[in-house]
């Protein structure tokens, strides 16, 4: 997701102005006090609300407003300024700084904000950990990431690059959990049984390289 | 029959309670930061406890379909132990969130001047951050207290009007009714107050500048009490429209000082119910 586009769409909302004021006060080193930048992320929800980003599905103008704090910090603050946020923040907070880690020129720094998110138990959080940074996540956590998605009912579209990813050692995890979920007479989410099915329908099971040519399943 | 929890503390609360309480209309809560019956020894005992209240507890809440919000402050026990005291450095920060309607709870147990001092610290962060203010009153020397609260309550400046005197009973309400502020009562079991004996109060008094709650925690305790207390207004000759403003509209009013209160999704409750509230969402 390009910031421009978040950007534009932001604008494009009522109260979606409050950002470019604010991006010319908080990130003045020089003159904005401290704490600025921390407090301005922390009231974005008010100031620009929380509804859907028109023309951003997925997004909302407090997330959009949020990553566009990130996203234009000097790049050696993002990094920094991500984890203090995430750290600091409420589950709205984290939730858009995992959301803003792809537009961010932090390389893979930001993973223990992963490995956090996906240890908690709010699916809003895990569904956020789990969307284009995860590509910096290894393969074990991942796959028990996309398993912890069944279990708790989060949809399995939250997950980026699904099909690529997606290998013989999880679809040996589901339909593990598959059995459990039948001997209880539960049902398994109707979008990992299908992922089931694709992955055992490929005698070859899936490719244990993706589209780059990188390995994908590590040791386990 | 509509109820807002203005005081109670879920954390302590299993998810059996959120569903009882549900069933039984209520609809919204505000958690405040308390002690958690094990004392706490350092700051981030707190922080985590923060997050818990703004982040892991409103999730909670709401798969029940209860709104919860949250104060933010160090509790007036727990300013007495020097360990925990670098806490009031990190508060700043956590009243900026979004689901922070109010600082609290602050105010006496021991009427310390270490307490003095968190005390009056917290009602000027209150007054910074454009927040009301949940004022818990001392279980023992509660009359001393409540006077010396309102003295210090008068000397911050912070107008009485953005303030609750909470755990209130017949012994200290006079105190608190010609003040301005709020007056908070606590309906407990056995302790505190009584759903008959708040009628009671609710007849001599009337019905404004009332709030009501059941305090529940980790103790002798129960979160349907603001209900019971309800039932019993109405069987003591309240109409339903004197119970909507004391368990509904009053907290409401109360806490929408903050301009943070969020009570989008419940139900019957999307309008503004009085001049000045801002319930809506982005409502600062």
């Amino acid at each position: 997701m390009p910031p421009e586009r978040l950007h534009a769409a932001l604008r494009a909302t009522p109260n979606g102005a409050w950002l470019d004021g604010v991006l010319e006060k908080a990130l003045d080193e020089t003159t904005a006090a401290p704490g600025t930048f921390a407090r301005s992320f922390a009231a974005a929800g008010r100031r620009t609300g929380r509804g859907p980003l028109p023309g951003v599905p997925g997004w909302t103008a407090d997330e959009a407003a949020r990553a566009l704090l990130l996203a234009a910090l000097p790049p050696g603050r993002a990094a920094t300024e991500a984890l203090d946020l995430y750290h600091h923040g409420d589950a709205d907070e984290k939730r858009a700084v995992l959301k803003a880690l792809p537009l961010l020129p932090i390389g893979a720094d930001a993973v223990p904000l992963l490995t956090d998110a996906i240890r908690t138990n709010d699916a809003r959080l895990l569904a956020a950990a789990l969307g284009p940074y995860a590509v910096h996540l290894d393969q074990a956590l991942w796959r028990q990431a996309v398993l912890k998605c069944v279990f708790m009912g989060v949809p399995l579209a939250a997950v980026d690059r699904l099909e690529e990813r997606a290998d013989a050692e999880l679809a040996a995890m589901l339909a593990a959990f598959a059995e459990e979920r039948q001997a209880a007479g539960r049902p398994m989410p109707p979008d990992a049984v299908a992922l089931l099915a694709r992955l055992t329908s490929d005698p070859s099971g899936r490719s244990d390289e993706d589209q780059d040519g990188r390995r994908t399943t590590e040791e386990t | 029959m509509r109820i807002f929890d203005p005081h109670i503390h879920m954390t302590s609360r299993t998810t059996d309670d959120y569903a009882r309480m549900a069933a039984a209309g209520i609809a919204a809560v505000v958690e405040p930061s308390f002690w958690l019956g094990q004392p706490r020894t350092n700051p981030g005992s707190f922080t985590d406890y923060f997050d818990s209240i703004l982040g892991w507890e409103p999730y909670r809440a709401a798969q029940f379909g209860v709104v919860h919000h949250a104060t933010i402050a160090l509790n007036p026990k727990e300013a007495n132990d020097p360990r925990c005291r670098p806490v009031l450095d990190l508060l700043p920060r956590y009243l900026d969130k979004d689901r922070v309607v109010a600082v609290g709870e602050i105010g006496y147990d021991s009427m310390t001047p270490e307490e003095d001092d968190a005390f009056e610290r917290q009602l000027a962060l209150a007054v910074e951050h454009e927040l009301p203010a949940l004022v818990h009153t001392p279980h023992r020397d509660k009359a001393a207290g409540t006077r010396r609260t309102l003295d210090l309550v008068k000397a911050s400046g912070i107008e009485p009007g953005r303030v609750a005197v909470d755990h209130l009973n017949e012994v200290t309400i006079d105190l608190v009714h010609g003040s301005g502020c709020w007056m908070g009562f606590s309906i407990y079991p056995e302790t505190k107050m009584s759903p008959p004996r708040m009628v009671e109060l609710l007849r001599r008094y009337g019905t404004e500048r009332v709030l009501v709650n059941s305090a529940a925690d980790w103790g002798v305790s129960d979160p349907l009490l603001t209900v019971e207390t309800a039932e019993a207004m109405l069987a003591a000759g309240f109409d339903e429209d004197d119970v909507d403003r004391v368990m509904w509209r009053n907290p409401v009013e109360f806490y929408s000082q903050s301009g943070r209160l969020d009570l989008t999704g419940v139900t019957g409750a999307a309008e503004p119910t009085f001049a000045g509230s801002s319930i809506k969402r982005g409502g600062e």
